[in-house]
């Protein structure tokens, strides 16, 4: 009996284990702290045709036009974030990735990457954080193929929002960065 | 906390052109334990319209501390104009422990001579008594000076009323355009010279420790860079430039450094700037956010704001000659957000922006007994800046989504806002006790 009883709670060890190991591959898509994994999920999601999440074609395949393009999904230029965070949203890690795409498909052009803060905190840990969260930005497309001198970075902090409220729903569309097209 | 709500209005006393701002100062919190003062109107003798109420700005001055509770006017049981004429029983009954009287003269070049006289209402003595000439344009000035005498000679420390404020404002000009200006005030806020304006932001002034310059950060090439300014011939100077942030500069004690921060090797690190030479000297090495340093009386070290462990919280380094010795130690651990510090020039307390409940107010922490005390009770405070005397603190808070600034006694006891008729205020500092022009 107690033998019996031992390889039953070896057994349910072994069950809550695998448990455990399913667990993530479940979470596909969801919150993951780990970037590289994102990154080759995204890839994934791009080279899947039968992906049907993937919003937007390829970057690489697009001209300079597209950038006027106001349906082209490089009309797409800015990227919300959290409070207090620089991890760009699940949701806006496509939209890096088409830019990525273009920009290393044409290593002629270059952007500027905008960073922003909302009003709350002080002005230069805020002029820090905008700094970070665009360089978040640049480090993901850098690692998608552009080039360093391509990108170039400036911080605003609070001192430009785009929206002039005081609540919630201001500094949400303040914390951003911006992808500037230099000359488009 | 006993609380009052006395609004006096001063609206008739800027003479100086320059003054467009038309200042409200309301005490929005008065101190219990307050030492109660009785200022009588001073005399006015002459003829011509009567100058500003030397009064009304000295008592403004002395609740402004904390320490002290004026007496309203209608409380005074008598307007004796010197010493010889008061009934020093009639004061006791009132209990109040002294009393200020005096008279403006207006003398034959249209100065005035002012004289004034503190008395200790118990012992029935003259505590201070002086004579004071001063130009119609020199009156307010005056009056903060005759402040700082009471002070002094009341609780044997400074005063710090005859003193400058700089901060930075925001208005719109006709164009409906932004305009950034970086100003100086009066400590109370009168008195405002624009010394420089932008259409691009400006950003966290700092004065060197003669009071004669400001560093301060300018977006004018369309990113931060640190310029030098001169606050009497406004010759100003861009001192740093390099890629990425140019941003925080503090001046160090000895006024020959600049600590600031950079980010032109990644990321934000504090480095301390040799003004003559530019050469720098590398602080932090993190691949959080550093910023915001602060120098610890006689340049012994800095304060500053990281988020290497995860929220931004304080940290202090200890220098030797300007080199960074040990680990940087953590200061802060009372909620997630603590930043941006401004230390009193004992070293006794920092003042930071502090976050409780999702609201943004002023803190001190005592370095010595790590006692913790919130000041403020706004949405929005941020910019603490300690007043020379380290009993005072300026600070920038929002009021109808419009920047103001206010000023909280080190212990929290009396708060008085310093409003502006127009624009937004924000980022004041407090200047060291003397100009030298």
């Amino acid at each position: 009996m107690i033998k019996l009883m031992r390889y039953f709670i070896v057994l349910s060890v072994v069950v809550t284990l695998a448990g455990c190991n399913l667990g993530p591959l479940k979470k596909r898509g969801g919150k993951s702290a780990d970037t590289t994994t994102e990154i080759q999920d995204e890839k994934n999601k791009y080279t899947d045709k039968e992906d049907s999440t993937a919003k937007f074609s390829s970057g690489e395949s697009m001209d300079v036009s597209s950038l006027n393009d106001p349906n082209s999904p490089l009309s797409q230029r800015v990227l919300y974030f959290d409070l207090d965070s620089s991890q760009i949203k699940d949701e806006d890690r496509e939209v890096v990735t088409v830019h990525a795409e273009f920009l290393a498909a044409h290593s002629d052009i270059t952007i500027v990457l905008e960073g922003h803060a909302d009003e709350r905190g002080s002005r230069e840990y805020n002029i820090a954080l905008g700094e970070k969260r665009a360089k978040t930005v640049k480090q993901l497309m850098t690692l998608q193929g552009v080039a360093e001198n391509q990108i170039q970075v400036i911080s605003f902090g609070e001192e430009r929002p785009v929206a002039l409220g005081h609540d919630a729903s201001a500094w949400n569309l303040n914390r951003r960065v911006e992808i500037l097209y230099t000359g488009y | 906390m006993l609380r009052k709500s006395i609004l006096i209005l001063f609206s008739w006393l800027l003479v100086n052109s320059l003054a467009h701002a038309i200042l409200t100062i309301e005490i929005t919190s008065g101190s219990e334990g307050a030492q109660p003062i009785a200022i009588v109107p001073f005399q006015w003798v002459g003829k011509g319209t009567r100058p500003a109420s030397l009064k009304n700005i000295i008592a403004a001055d002395l609740q402004r501390s904390g320490q002290f509770s004026p007496l309203p006017n209608k409380d005074l049981i008598s307007q004796p104009h010197q010493g010889t004429e008061v009934k020093y029983k009639t004061w006791r009954a009132l209990n109040v422990g002294y009393l200020v009287v005096g008279k403006i003269q207006v003398m034959a070049d249209d100065s005035y001579q002012i004289q004034f006289q503190l008395l200790d209402v118990f012992k029935g003595r003259q505590l201070a008594g002086y004579s004071i000439r001063s130009l119609n344009s020199g009156l307010r000035r005056t009056a903060h000076h005759i402040s700082d005498i009471i002070y002094k000679t009341i609780t044997g420390e400074e005063g710090a009323f005859n003193t400058h404020i700089s901060y930075i404002t925001v208005t719109k000009d006709k164009q409906n355009k932004k305009r950034y200006q970086l100003a100086i005030a009066d400590a109370d806020g009168y008195n405002e010279k624009i010394i420089y304006s932008s259409s691009q932001p400006l950003m966290s002034p700092s004065w060197s420790p003669d009071g004669t310059r400001l560093a301060y950060v300018s977006f004018l090439n369309g990113r931060p860079e640190i310029y030098v300014q001169n606050i009497f011939s406004a010759k100003k100077e861009k001192l740093v430039s390099f890629k990425g942030l140019n941003n925080a500069p503090r001046w160090s004690p000895d006024g020959k450094h600049l600590a600031l921060t950079l980010s032109k090797d990644g990321n934000p690190e504090i480095y301390i700037m040799n003004i003559n030479s530019r050469k720098l000297t590398r602080i932090t090495r993190s691949y959080a956010i550093d910023t915001e340093p602060e120098w610890l009386p006689g340049g012994k070290g800095l304060i500053f704001t990281s988020d290497r462990g995860g929220s931004p919280q304080l940290y202090e380094v200890k220098l030797n000659r300007n080199k960074p010795i040990g680990r940087a130690q953590r200061l802060t651990f009372e909620g997630n957000y603590n930043s941006r510090a401004s230390v009193s020039n004992d070293g006794r307390y920092i003042a930071m922006v502090h976050r409780t409940q999702g609201k943004f107010r002023i803190a001190v922490l005592e370095r010595e007994t790590k006692h913790f005390n919130v000041l403020t009770n706004g949405n929005l405070d941020e910019s603490p800046s300690f007043a020379p005397n380290g009993r005072m603190i300026i600070y920038a808070t929002e009021e109808k989504f419009r920047g103001i600034l206010s000023v909280v006694s080190v212990d929290g006891r009396a708060r008085q806002r310093l409003s502006f008729k127009q624009g937004d205020v924000r980022e004041p500092v407090w200047s060291p006790y003397k100009i030298n022009k």
